[in-house]
């Protein structure tokens, strides 16, 4: 332990006191806009029918759960857009190093890609469901095509950001394409890699939720629509704060995932 | 013994507009062990004459004969340093100095030998598992030089190598550079456009003039015994008069344009 003026312990006891501020303010603003959402519901200042409460939440919740389906619905829509996300992000990153390897193909199917990008991908859905039936296969693809285009466009653009000097230097080590890539573009591109996974994860939820809304008979989005055809709204929204619940630890992990691995190389 | 031959070198740039003429019939040669810069204004091909020499470029016209050989193939003969020094943050300095070793297969114990001892006589060795981003612009620039001399390369070619390092650094890293380059024996093709770091590094010094370039003038410098490093050089008596030597060939050569 090294020896801290007192300044220093000062300063560090500020930082730290600032930080549990901060965690403290947003537990606060939760608790807060929950309680007020509830006393809101029962004191009628809000019609509970349209906006639910709480209660009604935790009820919905713990009728679903005896029903023995909760379960189910979650694990559904997390293998799904789970498997959206790895398919998304693995076949995305494989395209980018193709496109990236020829420069002939990555011109050519430059407009295409443009194409693509700016098309809503949900519009796709239907065909996509006489294509690979009504099931989960259909929400995957969804959650696929929605993440794929992003994930190649911004991995890519990571490729093309690499120093070309060092390119070069590799060059006169006299380095193959392959051992540039292995040796060079990937592990600089790490940070471009990571980003791209954590705007997959936002969109393959959206790509999931659509899917199910689409075709499910279970997972979150379809009891969201469920909830809402007869006239359920403590389901929706308890699906809602489960879905927000996931999206965060999903995400959380992704960062825990950059945290590892972009924090140990740079 | 003439190391590097260089005949005749033209080099063209098309554009769909136009074909710009960069180099015009470019011939020198250097001794072997021998330190000669090319300094010219900017713009004038000095890097692309570097680029050809290197290999990384084919001259429309003309030839490169390194060791009387004049295989195109000259990757593993020479050795490039960047303006700046390209080290790769996320490897060690002990992996960044092996980097051209691994591309070409050969990490043996001998050469990891070798490249330990560069690294303990250049004081380096203690920062072998920091990663660059540590290490100061002079030390940075250091391992940068080691990972080419790993390779063993016959032929060094330096692209304006300190331009990127402040001024103090760069005095000081100079000096240093040039004393393992010294000490190593390796012959040295440096482009710059610094014309004190030519004089105070260079045994000879070709001068080109603007696009398309051709050589205005090659002069050898001599400094006596006393002057043996690039700091004391430029102390010497002789230093302002190649200088203004220098200064008046590429002024000479801007205004007739």
């Amino acid at each position: 332990m090294l020896i801290q003026s007192e300044e220093q312990k000062i300063y560090i006891r500020n930082v730290k006191r600032r930080k549990y501020i901060i965690i403290f303010t947003r537990i606060i603003i939760l608790i807060v806009f929950f309680s007020f959402w509830e006393i809101a519901g029962r004191l009628k200042w809000i019609d509970s029918f349209l906006t639910s409460t709480p209660s009604k939440m935790f009820s919905s919740f713990i009728q679903i759960y005896n029903e023995g389906t909760l379960l189910t619905h979650i694990s559904v829509t997390c293998f799904e857009t789970i498997t959206g996300f790895l398919l998304g992000t693995i076949l995305g990153a494989l395209i980018a190093v193709l496109l990236w390897w020829s420069d002939f193909i990555s011109k050519v199917l430059d407009p295409y890609l443009i194409v693509l990008n700016a098309l809503p991908k949900v519009a796709l859905a239907p065909i996509i469901i006489f294509w690979v039936g009504n099931g989960i296969t259909a929400i995957i693809v969804i959650a696929l095509l929605i993440s794929i285009v992003v994930t190649i466009i911004s991995i890519l653009s990571g490729f093309r950001e690499v120093d070309l000097d060092k390119i070069k230097l590799l060059k006169t080590f006299g380095a193959t394409k392959l051992q540039i890539l292995t040796n060079l573009i990937i592990p600089a591109s790490i940070g471009a890699l990571v980003s791209a996974l954590k705007i997959n994860v936002g969109l393959s939820w959206v790509g999931v939720i659509m899917g199910e809304f689409l075709v499910a008979k279970e997972g979150l989005g379809f009891l969201i629509i469920y909830g809402g055809q007869i006239s359920q709204l403590d389901m929706v929204m308890m699906s809602i704060v489960i879905l927000s619940i996931l999206a965060y630890l999903m995400y959380e992990l992704v960062a825990l995932f950059e945290r590892k691995v972009v924090g140990k190389n740079n | 013994m003439i190391k590097v031959e260089i005949s005749n070198i033209s080099m063209n740039y098309h554009s769909l507009t136009a074909e710009t003429p960069a180099l015009a019939d470019i011939s020198f040669g250097v001794q072997e062990g021998h330190f000669l810069s090319i300094v010219g204004p900017s713009g004038c091909g000095k890097s692309t004459l570097l680029n050809i020499i290197a290999g990384l470029i084919t001259p429309s016209y003309g030839k490169i004969v390194i060791n009387r050989s004049a295989d195109s193939s000259n990757f593993l003969k020479i050795g490039y340093m960047f303006q700046k020094d390209q080290l790769f943050d996320w490897l060690t300095i002990w992996d960044n100095v092996l980097l051209g070793l691994k591309i070409n297969h050969c990490i043996t114990d001998k050469n990891k030998e070798m490249v330990k001892n560069l690294l303990i006589s250049y004081n380096l060795w203690d920062f072998r598992d920091h990663h660059p981003r540590e290490l100061s612009g002079g030390m940075r620039q250091r391992v940068a030089l080691i990972r080419t001399l790993a390779l063993s390369p016959e032929v060094l070619l330096l692209d304006e190598p300190f331009s990127a390092l402040d001024y103090q650094t760069r005095l000081n890293i100079s000096d240093e550079v040039y004393e393992i380059i010294k000490k190593e024996k390796k012959t040295t093709i440096m482009v710059t456009h610094d014309i004190s770091e030519a004089i105070a590094m260079s045994d000879e010094i070709i001068i080109l003039s603007n696009r398309p370039a051709v050589i205005v003038k090659h002069m050898t410098l001599e400094f006596g015994e006393d002057f043996s490093c690039p700091l004391k050089r430029r102390e010497a008596p002789d230093f302002r008069v190649y200088f203004n030597e220098i200064w008046k060939e590429l002024n000479g050569n801007v205004n007739s344009k």
